[in-house]
Formats: C-alpha cells, structure tokens, sequence
C-alpha cells in the first residue's frame, strides 16, 4: 500500500479519510481548511519554504473565552495605549522558516494587526495590533485556526517584564575595543627600532595605551575582582584570585613602568587576557531559550477557569476563585483546585502529578484534586479549597520541594587552584627574597614578572571551552543541559535512579495482552464494536489496539459508569469492565489494569494493560550497571516487578509505591550516604527527587511540552544513548586535566623566565596568546574526538 | 610632525564610533535572537512573487 502524507501537516492519511483540494490530499478538514484560508490569501508559498510544515488546528471551542475579560487580556499585553497593543505569545509548533514567514505575515490575513516578529529560538512571536479592530481573542483564534496554538498558561499571567542581562557581551565589547586598538599601538614598541620618529612619540603611545586600558581593567574585569573578594571571605581558594591578583599586578606594574620610563608595560597582554577570559565565559553560556529548567506549577495551570453562578457562565482568573464556587472543567482542561464533583462521574488523568498514564474514575461526591485534567465530557465541581490552599499548590510551597539543593559542588578548576594559589604565592616571595638580596629594583620586578607570568589565563580557559563545547554537542544530540556544571556533576554520578512511569515505560502505548479463552474471529467483532460506542479511556486504548472489523449496529448499548459496559448485538450479550462488573473472581486482578470480558454471561478473559518499556532499555541498563548503581523508584503498584526483574540486569533495585516525598527522602538518604544520585524522570511527581538529586534529568516525549524543574532534559528518542552521554560527560574531564597539565608547562616556562628577571614584554606578548591558542585548540579537537568515538 | 597625533586621534575617533554602534545595537536587542533574522532576510523575494495570481507555482511535492 503506498501511503500518502498530507500536504499540509505531513502525518500519514488513512485512505478512507482523504481528502481531495486543489489536487492536493490531506488528512483531514483541519489541515484542509488551513490550506484554504492561506490559498484564499495567496499565502501558499508558506508551502515552499518546507515541506508539510503545518499542523492540524485544534478544536478550541470555549478554551480561550477568558480573553474576554479585560483584566485578564491587559495583564498579557506587553504594552497597550490607545491605537497600538503589544503581546508576546507563545506558540510551541514554531519549528521551521515556513512558520516564521506565516507568522511573520500575519497582517494579511487579519486587518488590525500591524506587524508580527518571531523569536525563533525562543518560540515567541510578537504581535502589534490595533485594539479597536481585532481582539487579543480574535489573535488567539486565527492562530489556532492555522494550527499555531498559542500556549498562554498562569506564568504569562504573573510574569512582569524580565530585563535580559546583557552586562557580558558589553564587558566583551569593551575588552575587544581596549585590546585591538592596544595590540595596534603597541606594535611599534615590540620592535625597539632605535629610531628617531619612535622614539619622539613613544611617550604619546604608552599614555594613549594606559588610557585605553583604564575601562578593559575597570569594568571589563570587574566580574573577576568581585568573586575573587568573596572567594576570600569564604576562605575558598578559586580561580579567580590568582587571575584578579595577576590582573591588578600586570595593571599596577605597567602603570610603574610608564610613569618611571622603565618601558612600555603588559597593558596588551593584559588587555588580550581579558578578553580571551571573558570570550571563554562567552562561549560557556549556552542557553535553549526554548526550554525552561526552572518551571513550577504556574506554567501548567490555566489563566481562567469558567465558573457558573445561577445559569451565567464566565471566565474569572483562577486567584479569584473562591470556596464554594462552581466550575466548569471541559475536556483536557487542568483542574486548578481542590473540590468535589458534582457532575455524575468524571476521568481524571492524573499523570501529570502522579505519573501514572490510566485515568481513574470519580463519581459524584467525591474529592477532586487539582492537577488532574478532565478527559471526555464537560464536568462541574464546587471549590473545596482556592488555589494557594489546594493540594498540588501545597506540595510545591512546602519546604522540602523548594529547598535548593546547595551548592557545595566545587568545580575542577577551583580545586586545583585550591593548590595552584598557595604555591604560586610561595615561588613569587622566595623568588623575591632572593633577589631582594641582590638588588631591589630587581626583586621588584620579578615579584611582579612572576604573578603576571603565572596568571592562569589557559587554566581558567580550559574548562569552559571544554565544557561549552561538550554542551553544544550534547545540545545536537537533544540532550539539553541547564549549564556546565551540569557536565562535571553527570561525571561524578555513581547511583542513578530512574522512576517508572513515563521515564523507562512510554506514555503513547500500552502493551495489552489478552488472557483467557481463545476469542474467535466473530467475539473480536463484537467486542470492537461494543467499544466504539464507549468513551472511557481505556475503551479507546483497546479499540485502537483491536484490528479494524466491520462496523455493526448495536441493539441494546449501557454504560454504567466506573464499572463497564453492557450491549446486546444480535441477541447475543456482552459485558466489559471490571471484574465485579463482569461477575469474575479477582485474585490478583488489583495489580494490573484489566479489562474483563464475558459473553452470555460466560467469562471469555480480560485485556491486561501492561507498561510498554522503552526501546533498547535492557541494553541500557545492561551497559550502565558496569559502572553504576541502578534503582527504580516508583509511584505504582508492584504489579511490574516480575517483568522488571527479567527486563534489568541483577542487583537493580526496585521500589515501589512511592509517593513524592517519599521519593525525595530516598534521594536524600542515599546523599547522606555519600553517593552522588542522577535522578531520571519525567512527572511533576518526581519534581522533589529531581531538585534534591545531584543531577535531575527529566525526559520529554516532546521538548517543547513542559517538563518539571530539573538540570537537563533528555529527548525521549535518545534515551538509550543516556551511557553514551555519561560516558563523554567523563571524557570531558579527561580532556580537562589533559588540558591542564600542558597549560602548568606553559606556566613553568613562563615563570623560569621569570624568576631569572628576564621577563620582557616581548615575551610575555607571546606567551599569553600563544598559550590561550593552543589550549583552546587542544581542548576543542579532543573533545570533538571523544564525541565522535562516544556518540555515532 | 603633529600629524601622527592628528591620524591616531582620528582612528581612535573613529572606532569609538563603532563601539558606540555596537554597544546601541545590544541595548535595541539585536543580539538577542541571533536565528530569525537570516531565515527572514530570505524572505523578500517571495512577497514579490506572490502576487501573480494564484497559479500554483508550488510544484507537486506529493504523491
């Protein structure tokens, strides 16, 4: 059969289905009308810039009617006067150069929007509009009609105008504007021609120079000077004293120099060290705007929530509401506080808070908590608690789940100048006690010579190149990290504990087995077609997994809801669901998710929903019990073990049970037991671990859906590679101490220039560069070596 | 003679101007999203296409 794609989202098109426009197929009306509104705006070129790059346009029926209300919409807007109003919006489907030019050309397609830019790294187009002819609503629904949902969550609501701190690219710029135009100035004076027109000026040039050093040393550096001076006050010894010492030497040495006509200073080298330092921090910050690493519950919940009073229905911001309220929950709504139902029954999936995929069924009474969402009908319910008291609320402000893990991790730079610091303070006194013997104007300058000369400019660079260029490669891989640190705790791992649900099973598909008596070909039918009628979850779950049969028409069709369904087709009878509800004895039925069977009222068997493991998780789990402790802790039942068990390589542990504190008192102990703990999940349930944990890694199915507060995210595709990328997270140190070790010979050569008093600033011109070049070098082709050996 | 002191102060005025260039151009963001400016700035020619009627000129890419 040759499948076709839809032309406009690219997802393949069940035949049946197909529609026909324009001679181009698509899979649905959704994608279609999209095609429409662009050809009818001569916008189809949003086709040519790449292939199938829209999606399908959501049913947003009633979601956005909160826009309505106008405290709502003024809290989004980023600015708004009379003719124009700016708002940011957040649209997760932004992948490709198609989106930015329709999105950027959206002013065609509305009268009243006046521009539009995308952000594209970070997934946010900015739209200027005219109030008075379109509503922020009106925005909001074309959007989602040409398959551009955007996603407006509480966070959006709060959020104040954030100032970007760009203080770094103008320190750079400063750097590199002092160190150019010194380099150039100082050029004649490496050549020390005896020759008339330099020497006349030579005063000029070494003034201009100082000068030009003033803002490089002053503002450029400061950063250096400010943790060096804490560094001292919390008596660690980091790298940044030997480098704000050998700064403000260099600075204060030159300006001597100058002033007494002794010669022409370091202020070039000084200048290029600066920048290089700076360049490297540079280089170091690598940031996915698109993701964020520090969410709490405000970027789940919704802005509004629609609340009944008498018979009138209307969004209100979710801090307004009150005990005692009635909401209204649609389909895949959150639910945003605690309450009960009063609807008859309703679904709740409550995987976002406990993991776990299945939802479970309420009646009427019963306590509803939030961070649940609703799937199927529409539900009311009466506020037991607002919003700062609910449940989900609670467990994020509670302590435990806030506290910071502290950062008591020293880098690998800090301890080796932990040693680095001391003895290069020894052999610059010693050196000057020496020759203090001699002569004092010598002793003097080899004091200096050799706190310039050992400024560890190539120790202080090493790491972040190493480590910024670790992270980009790892980035490609779609393994994204919070920063580098992240890549020197992953090194130092030893336990790794995954949780269960959503990280080493898959969300998407259950793995439904049937137990019991073989069903014929004509029981398949019925059962399928009695599961079509039926809206609960896992009647779906089944009947996708069902092959396709004819469609009947059912006789007789019940559901009673928490229990299953009865339906007659032909005079025969069938009942699906629980095994009370189908009359069968329940041994051991309560640890797996089941549905139950029996036709004429003979028991035929049950479905049983079993977890589908991820792929390539045994020869994962195989390559990582080499060198670390494993452990999978879990929010369910122990319903899995045995397929756990033969799944994991031996000596895995497994716990079960585990509610979210629990989980966190795990980590922590293991902690206190000296090991240091990788935590894999996904739920906000696993939040707490992920924070108390050393590293807290948190697997998306999708990066751009939000995932809890974690040090990295880790694309679910690439989730056998996870040995790989702790395997180049070790190598990367590797490359580190390598790098070190050639970067202290450069020190040694320098300094035996200069304890000998030799130390011209010829040399010390040379030195410096050449030093940064070839660490530079050495650490960016040893770690794209060991990337390419560790990753294919 | 007093010419080299004029040609230096008029370079270092000069990259003084650049620096202020640079430093204005970070303050009005335009280093922040260094990604959709080089996807937009290929997107002139096509607005000027569009125009002529709505002839597909998107060629069959399905199928």
């Amino acid at each position: 059969m040759d499948t076709k794609n839809c032309f406009h989202c690219g997802l393949d098109i069940v035949e049946k289905e197909e529609i026909i426009f324009d001679d181009k197929s698509f899979c649905c009306t959704g994608c279609m009308t999209v095609y429409e509104i662009f050809s009818l705006n001569d916008m189809t070129c949003y086709y040519d810039f790449e292939k199938s790059p829209g999606a399908t346009p959501q049913d947003i029926n009633g979601k956005y009617d909160f826009l309505d209300n106008e405290s709502i919409v003024s809290k989004l807007l980023d600015f708004e006067e009379n003719a124009t109003a700016i708002v940011s919006l957040s649209i997760p489907h932004i992948h490709c150069s198609s989106c930015i030019w329709i999105l950027e050309n959206l002013q065609r397609l509305k009268k009243g929007i006046s521009t539009s830019q995308v952000n594209f790294p970070e997934k946010k187009v900015r739209i200027t509009f005219h109030p008075a002819e379109v509503s922020l609503k009106e925005i909001v629904y074309l959007l989602s009609g040409i398959g551009y949902e955007p996603y407006i969550s509480l966070e959006n609501y709060e959020a104040g105008s954030n100032t970007v701190d760009r203080s770094l690219t103008y320190k750079l710029g400063v750097a590199f504007f002092c160190f150019g135009n010194i380099m150039l100035l100082s050029f004649p004076e490496y050549f020390e021609v005896k020759e008339y027109w330099l020497d006349q000026y030579r005063g000029f040039f070494r003034w201009l120079i100082f000068a030009l050093s003033l803002p490089s040393f002053f503002y450029s550096a400061s950063g250096y000077y400010v943790s060096a001076y804490k560094s001292i006050r919390s008596k660690m010894l980091n790298i940044d004293i030997p480098i704000a010492l050998g700064i403000i030497v260099m600075f204060v040495r030159s300006t001597v120099d100058i002033v007494m006509d002794y010669g022409s200073g370091f202020f070039d080298s000084l200048t290029g060290l600066v920048f290089f330092m700076l360049l490297g921090k540079m280089f170091q910050i690598k940031t996915y705007s698109f993701l964020s690493f520090e969410r709490d519950f405000k970027s789940y919940f919704p802005i509004a929530i629609t609340r009944i009073q008498g018979n009138l229905e209307e969004s209100v911001p979710i801090y307004d509401i009150q005990k005692g309220d009635r909401l209204l929950i649609r389909n895949q709504e959150l639910i945003p506080v605690d309450g009960i139902l009063i609807t008859e029954t309703a679904d709740i999936d409550y995987s976002f808070v406990t993991g776990e995929a299945i939802p479970i069924t309420k009646k009427s009474g019963d306590k509803v908590f939030a961070g649940g969402k609703q799937i199927g009908k529409m539900i009311e319910m009466e506020v037991l608690y607002s919003v700062s008291q609910s449940y989900l609320t609670q467990l994020w402000s509670n302590d435990v789940f806030q506290k910071n893990v502290e950062q008591k991790h020293k880098t690998i730079t800090d301890q080796i100048s932990r040693y680095f610091t001391p003895i290069l303070l020894l052999i610059a006194f010693l050196s000057f006690g020496y020759w203090i013997l001699k002569d004092t104007n010598t002793a003097f300058n080899v004091f200096t010579a050799v706190l310039i000369v050992a400024c560890p400019c190539a120790l202080a660079l090493t790491a972040p190149f190493t480590f910024g260029n670790i992270l980009r490669i790892l980035g490609k891989k779609k393994f994204y990290l919070k920063n580098a640190l992240v890549i020197e705790q992953l090194a130092k791992v030893d336990t790794i504990v995954f949780d269960k649900t959503g990280t080493i099973t898959t969300n998407k598909k259950s793995n439904i087995a049937f137990q019991g008596n073989s069903l014929s070909e004509a029981d398949l039918v019925l059962i399928k077609n009695v599961l079509r009628a039926s809206n609960h979850p896992l009647s779906r779950m089944l009947y996708d997994f069902l092959p396709e049969t004819q469609k009947l028409k059912l006789d007789h069709f019940a559901e009673i809801t928490g229990k299953g369904i009865q339906a007659t087709l032909n005079g025969t009878t069938i009942q699906l669901g629980s095994a009370s509800f189908v009359g069968a004895n329940e041994e051991n039925a309560i640890q797996q998710t089941s549905v139950h069977i029996t036709i004429n009222e003979n028991y035929i068997g049950k479905y049983v929903f079993n977890n589908q493991y991820r792929e390539g998780l045994s020869s994962l789990f195989a390559h990582l019990s080499q060198g670390y402790q494993l452990k999978i802790l879990s929010g369910d039942n122990e319903g899995e073990q045995k397929a756990l068990e033969q799944l994991l390589p031996p000596g895995t542990e497994l716990i079960f049970n585990q509610k979210p504190e629990q989980k966190l008192e795990f980590i922590k102990n293991l902690q206190e037991k000296g090991q240091n703990v990788m935590m894999v999940g996904d739920g906000l349930n696993d939040a707490g671990a992920l924070a108390q944990s050393n590293v807290g890694i948190s697997i998306a199915e999708n990066v751009n859906v939000f995932s809890p507060a974690c040090d990295a995210i880790l694309d679910a595709n690439v989730f056998d590679q996870l040995d790989s990328f702790m395997a180049l997270s070790k190598k990367a140190i590797t490359t580190i101490k390598m790098s070190f070790t050639v970067s202290l010979l450069y020190n040694v050569v320098g300094l035996s220039f200069a304890i000998t008093g030799n130390l011209l600033p010829l040399v010390a011109a040379i030195i410096m560069p050449l030093s940064t070049i070839t660490i530079v070098s050495f650490v960016t082709v040893m770690s794209n070596y060991y990337s390419r050996r560790r990753l294919q | 003679m007093s010419v080299i002191y004029l040609l230096i102060s008029i370079s270092i005025l000069v990259a003084i101007g650049f620096f202020i260039a640079f430093i204005r151009a970070v303050k009005t963001g335009q280093y922040d999203d260094d990604y959709t400016p080089s996807v937009r700035m290929l997107f002139d020619d096509e607005l000027r296409i569009t125009p002529n009627k709505s002839v597909q000129t998107t060629e069959e890419k399905q199928i």
